[in-house]
């Protein structure tokens, strides 16, 4: 009885094969649709900034330097990857790659900075439009993040001090 | 320098303490599936250990919380030198998406020092592996900073000399190029 049984424990676990996978020596293939780290193409950016304000985790950081430059930061310390900014862009200039042995000793390893040339709009003279008709009377064009402290600002300071565009509308931001 | 220093003293074995300090559970799972049959990194000598005392290497997972944050600086200090602390993950890598929220302190990093970041969320089991691999110095790491610019010269300037009155209408004939 209790022999047989031992038997049938050594055809059970010879039965079962190895499970355990190759992988230093050979990677099992991704799955479809996996989504690794994204890549900013900077030659097909141009600056729009969506990806910016639709990152859940808020990191990429978007400082305009002069009228013409627009600084694009990418952290990469904080992604999920969840793809909505390669899903918001409008000139598909992010493509979520298959990378995901993104393992570093240094956090800024992981970052992509793209400085990316804004053509001024001949007529108004600034990059870009804003949120809103009503907003855009009242603010400069610029957003500031810090970049040096990777930090996302929400109340845009760039706002003109004097001679408010419309006086008696309050608008209020977030 | 630490690479020569990893690989003197922790060639043979790891012993891993597993610390999460306010994350979802999603990388635990990812941690413990490193040490299931499938991914068996006890072939390489990796080991978890239940307390800190024991342990090379401390995986620290979700962000410094505001509650969490002394034990997990405890759990640092308990563990003996000389210890590596892996940061596995985007929470502990950066505090996560919720990074800017009262209870969340920020990264890891704030607490205990980190001596590798594993980014992703949760990061795949191979990754975590490839991560332990970079810094045993058996692989190097595949990742590095990308800066671009995109600059283009000359503008064209709009020049307010160059218009010209016509028929009560302004016309504006030519873009020069500086």
């Amino acid at each position: 009885m209790s022999v047989l049984s031992k038997f049938e424990e050594t055809i059970i676990c010879l039965k079962a094969g190895r499970v355990t996978l190759p992988y230093p020596a050979q990677a099992r293939p991704l799955p479809e649709n996996f989504r690794g780290r994204p890549i900013f193409n900077a030659a097909k950016c141009v600056g729009c900034a969506g990806c910016a304000n639709n990152c859940p985790a808020r990191e990429i950081l978007v400082y305009d330097v002069c009228q013409e430059i627009r600084i694009l930061q990418y952290l990469g310390r904080r992604c999920t990857y969840c793809g909505r900014c390669a899903d918001v862009c409008p000139e598909k200039a992010i493509t979520m790659s298959l990378e995901f042995e993104n393992a570093t000793a240094n956090i800024s390893d992981l970052g992509q900075k793209l400085d990316l040339f804004m053509s001024t709009c001949q007529r108004c003279g600034r990059c870009f439009k804003g949120v809103a008709a009503l907003e855009e009377l009242k603010m400069k064009g610029y957003r500031s993040d810090d970049i040096q402290n990777e930090r996302w600002i929400y109340r845009a300071t760039s706002f003109l001090e004097s001679e408010p565009a419309v006086d008696d509308i309050k608008i209020e931001l977030d | 320098m630490l690479k020569n220093l990893c690989q003197k003293m922790f060639g043979r074995s790891l012993w891993v303490y597993h610390a999460n300090s306010g994350g979802c559970n999603g990388c635990d799972i990812e941690v413990l599936n490193v040490l299931t049959p499938y991914y068996d990194v006890e072939r390489f000598g990796i080991k978890l250990v239940g307390s800190p005392r024991h342990a090379d290497v401390m995986l620290c997972q979700g962000p410094a919380m505001r509650s969490t944050a002394h034990a997990l600086k405890r759990a640092y200090d308990a563990m003996p030198a000389p210890k590596l602390v892996f940061a596995i993950g985007s929470c502990a890598c950066g505090g996560g998406v919720w990074f800017d929220s009262y209870s969340v302190l920020g990264p890891v990093e704030k607490v205990v020092p980190v001596s590798y970041y594993i980014p992703g969320c949760p990061p795949r089991p191979e990754a975590i592996i490839y991560g332990v691999a970079v810094a045993l110095g058996l692989v190097d790491k595949k990742v590095a900073p990308v800066e671009f610019k995109q600059i283009e010269f000359p503008i064209p300037i709009y020049h307010p000399g160059d218009l010209r009155r016509e028929n009560d209408m302004v016309v504006y004939e030519k873009i020069k190029h500086v």
